[in-house]
């Protein structure tokens, strides 16, 4: 029994020193220290950065941050440096990513907001919690969830992102930049819009308090009028 | 004896079958190794139903459909018709294909290894995709063109054994020569767009695309200086290795090719690269205005953006930072790929040997073109680095994200 123990003991101290080798022992061995790519735009945590541009992630779904990753990939969404970064990653490296972001728990940053009219206002105020049923254009909040924090496990919150990046999402659909797997729900929507439409959304989205409670709604707590490839079809 | 008879008729049949098993499977295998996939599948196309446009300094050109779909694809060919591509570089009917299809260096390819990557190619299922209209530029586009090309630049001839050599080196200088066609992006390509192969893989930079493909050799003045057959092989299985790690095009061809090839492949493939000769000692590049006063701010940058991973020696760190001192990366003949890698950072490739590989942050957001210029130029001086500085210009010329 003794000898097995001091063989296991040999052998464990011998995979540290493999191990130890391997990589230097001052690079930390920890998927933060490993993704510095991601966390140099988007925060250590994917709070996002102080551009406009660069969207947190902490969390939102993992499904949905996973997918994002593919869709950049495959040249679904298009951003050019995040098609570089993701290019040459494994779906199980993605998934872990994701998975990491998704589970960030930091405070929400403030972003400048944007100058809008009040009517401007009370339309991006209409159509996300109502819709435009004679248009066909449903409200925000029947997918992304009454608080808009966004669904489990594939549906984004659209709280606490800044007006800049809202409206470049909303217009690459509209400009054929961003698409993901059919039927493309989002892409429907958008043709739907018009430009108007497109920059009340985004400022009356960009100026809502960020509720209380910012986590995604459990998967299942919403019934979405459409068809979409991201939710299985 | 009906039964014998019957037994020895089943036995041969297996046997059929499991021969034709084989040469799929080494058709697969060899279509790997020749990175087909590379051109022939879209970024998320069916597998080998063409469609990606290769952009080329004469127009763009697209990649046909090569499953076996009777009207779209190759369903019609018939594997003389295949072997004529790959060894002659003509199409079924005759005419001369472009040399985007490396046909220069496919011509190497066995008859038997063609027939074996045609055989696994009609397996595939089908996938009814028209070609895609050719878009080459005046007068590019008139194929008879090819004809004279075709004398100057090409000459058709399988690979031919260099009976002094050992297996392992010829199978290396074949798999180099041939379906891994290293050539096609580690040459110069002249204006007419024919890779240089004399000296051969004596690195150019890759048209279009703007990365710059190095000198493949491994003695002192190789762009492979300082690297060991083990180092190649490792880069080639895993997209990294201690002496440095896969980059731009060349990444995609470690996730799609390399590192499914056999440790033996492999072997032979450095086997051969270290057999090549080596360059004369490179000349110092012209120094630019201002190249001094680049280099002290650089020095700054460096210290504060880059030394926490690739060290204040430049020496890198063990397998997830590679080393900047020493690497002819770094000192390349131009400094494109320092100045790519400092504005778009990125992954080392994920593979089988790196699944969660170590990343580099992208710099073009937080750095402007001077100070861009000055760290490139200062890795390219500091240390034993003997490389020319590069200037804003320079860097302003490659914002331009790498990617399709």
């Amino acid at each position: 029994m003794r000898s097995i123990r001091r063989w296991l003991a040999v052998m464990a101290i011998l995979s540290c020193i493999g191990s130890a080798t391997a990589t230097d022992a001052s690079v930390p061995d920890t998927l933060v220290q490993r993704i510095a790519a991601c966390t140099s735009c988007h925060g250590e945590h994917g709070e996002g950065g102080d551009n406009g541009f660069n969207p947190r992630l902490a969390g939102k779904p993992a499904a949905y941050l996973a997918r994002q990753m593919q869709d950049f990939q495959r040249g679904l969404r298009h951003y050019p440096l995040m098609e570089h970064q993701v290019m040459n990653l494994s779906e199980p490296y993605m998934r872990e990513i994701a998975e990491y972001f998704a589970a960030q728990e930091v405070p929400y940053a403030t972003h400048p907001a944007p100058s809008v009219t009040a009517e401007a206002k009370a339309r991006g105020e209409r159509l996300a919690t109502q819709g435009d049923p004679a248009r066909g254009i449903p409200a925000c909040m029947a997918c992304h969830g009454p608080q808009l924090t966004g669904v489990q496990p594939d549906i984004p919150g659209l709280v606490g992102l800044p007006y800049d990046y809202l409206s470049a999402q909303l217009g690459s659909w509209r400009t054929n930049t961003r698409h993901t797997v059919e039927p493309d729900c989002m892409a429907t929507i958008v043709s739907r819009l018009t430009d108007a439409d497109i920059s009340a959304i985004s400022a009356w989205l960009a100026t809502r308090p960020v509720p209380a409670d910012a986590h995604a709604a459990p998967a299942g707590s919403v019934t979405p009028p459409l068809r979409c490839g991201v939710l299985g079809g | 004896m009906r039964m014998m008879k019957a037994f020895l008729f089943a036995c041969l049949g297996i046997t059929t079958i499991a021969h034709a098993d084989d040469i799929v499977e080494r058709g697969r295998y060899l279509a790997t190794a020749g990175d087909c996939a590379s051109c022939h599948t879209a970024r998320n196309g069916k597998p080998f139903a063409g469609g990606r446009v290769i952009a080329t300094p004469f127009g763009p050109i697209p990649a046909p459909n090569l499953t076996p779909d009777a009207e779209t694809g190759i369903g019609g060919w018939s594997a003389d018709d295949f072997f004529h591509a790959l060894h002659e570089g003509k199409g079924r009917d005759g005419t001369s294909l472009y040399p985007a299809f490396p046909f220069t260096s496919y011509t190497k390819v066995t008859r038997a290894d063609c027939d074996a990557i045609f055989a696994w190619l009609k397996t595939l299922p089908a996938v009814r995709q028209p070609a895609l209209p050719d878009t080459l530029r005046f007068p590019y586009r008139m194929r008879w063109l090819m004809g004279p090309w075709r004398t100057i630049f090409f000459d058709a001839g399988e690979y031919v054994a260099d009976a002094s050599r050992p297996a392992s080196w010829n199978r290396g200088a074949y798999l180099v020569q041939g379906l891994g066609h290293c050539n096609e992006c580690h040459a110069r390509r002249n204006s007419f767009g024919a890779p240089v192969t004399e000296p051969f893989l004596a690195g150019g930079i890759i048209p279009v695309q703007n990365w710059y493909a190095p000198d493949l050799s491994m003695g002192v003045n190789g762009g492979l200086a300082g690297w060991s057959e083990a180092d190649v092989v490792t880069l080639l299985k895993t997209g990294r290795s201690s002496r440095g790690t896969a980059l731009g095009p060349m990444a995609d061809v470690v996730m799609k090719s390399t590192r499914h090839l056999t440790d033996d492949d492999l072997a032979a493939i450095a086997t051969y690269l270290k057999s090549l000769p080596d360059p004369e000692p490179r000349k110092p590049g012209e120094s630019i205005a201002g190249a001094k006063d680049l280099v002290a701010n650089g020095r700054g940058t460096y210290e504060r953006q880059c030394a926490a991973c690739h060290g204040d020696d430049g020496r890198g760190k063990g397998d997830a930072y590679p080393p900047l001192d020493r690497n002819p990366t770094v000192t390349d003949p131009t400094g494109i790929n320092v100045i790519r890698a400092v504005l778009s950072g990125g992954f080392s490739p994920a593979t089988e040997g790196n699944p969660r590989p170590y990343s580099m942050p992208p710099f073009s957001q937080r750095l402007d073109d001077d100070e861009v210029a000055g760290v490139v130029s200062y890795i390219r001086q500091a240390w034993s680095n003997k490389a020319s500085a590069v200037s804003p210009g320079d860097v302003r010329a490659y914002r331009s994200v790498p990617g399709e």
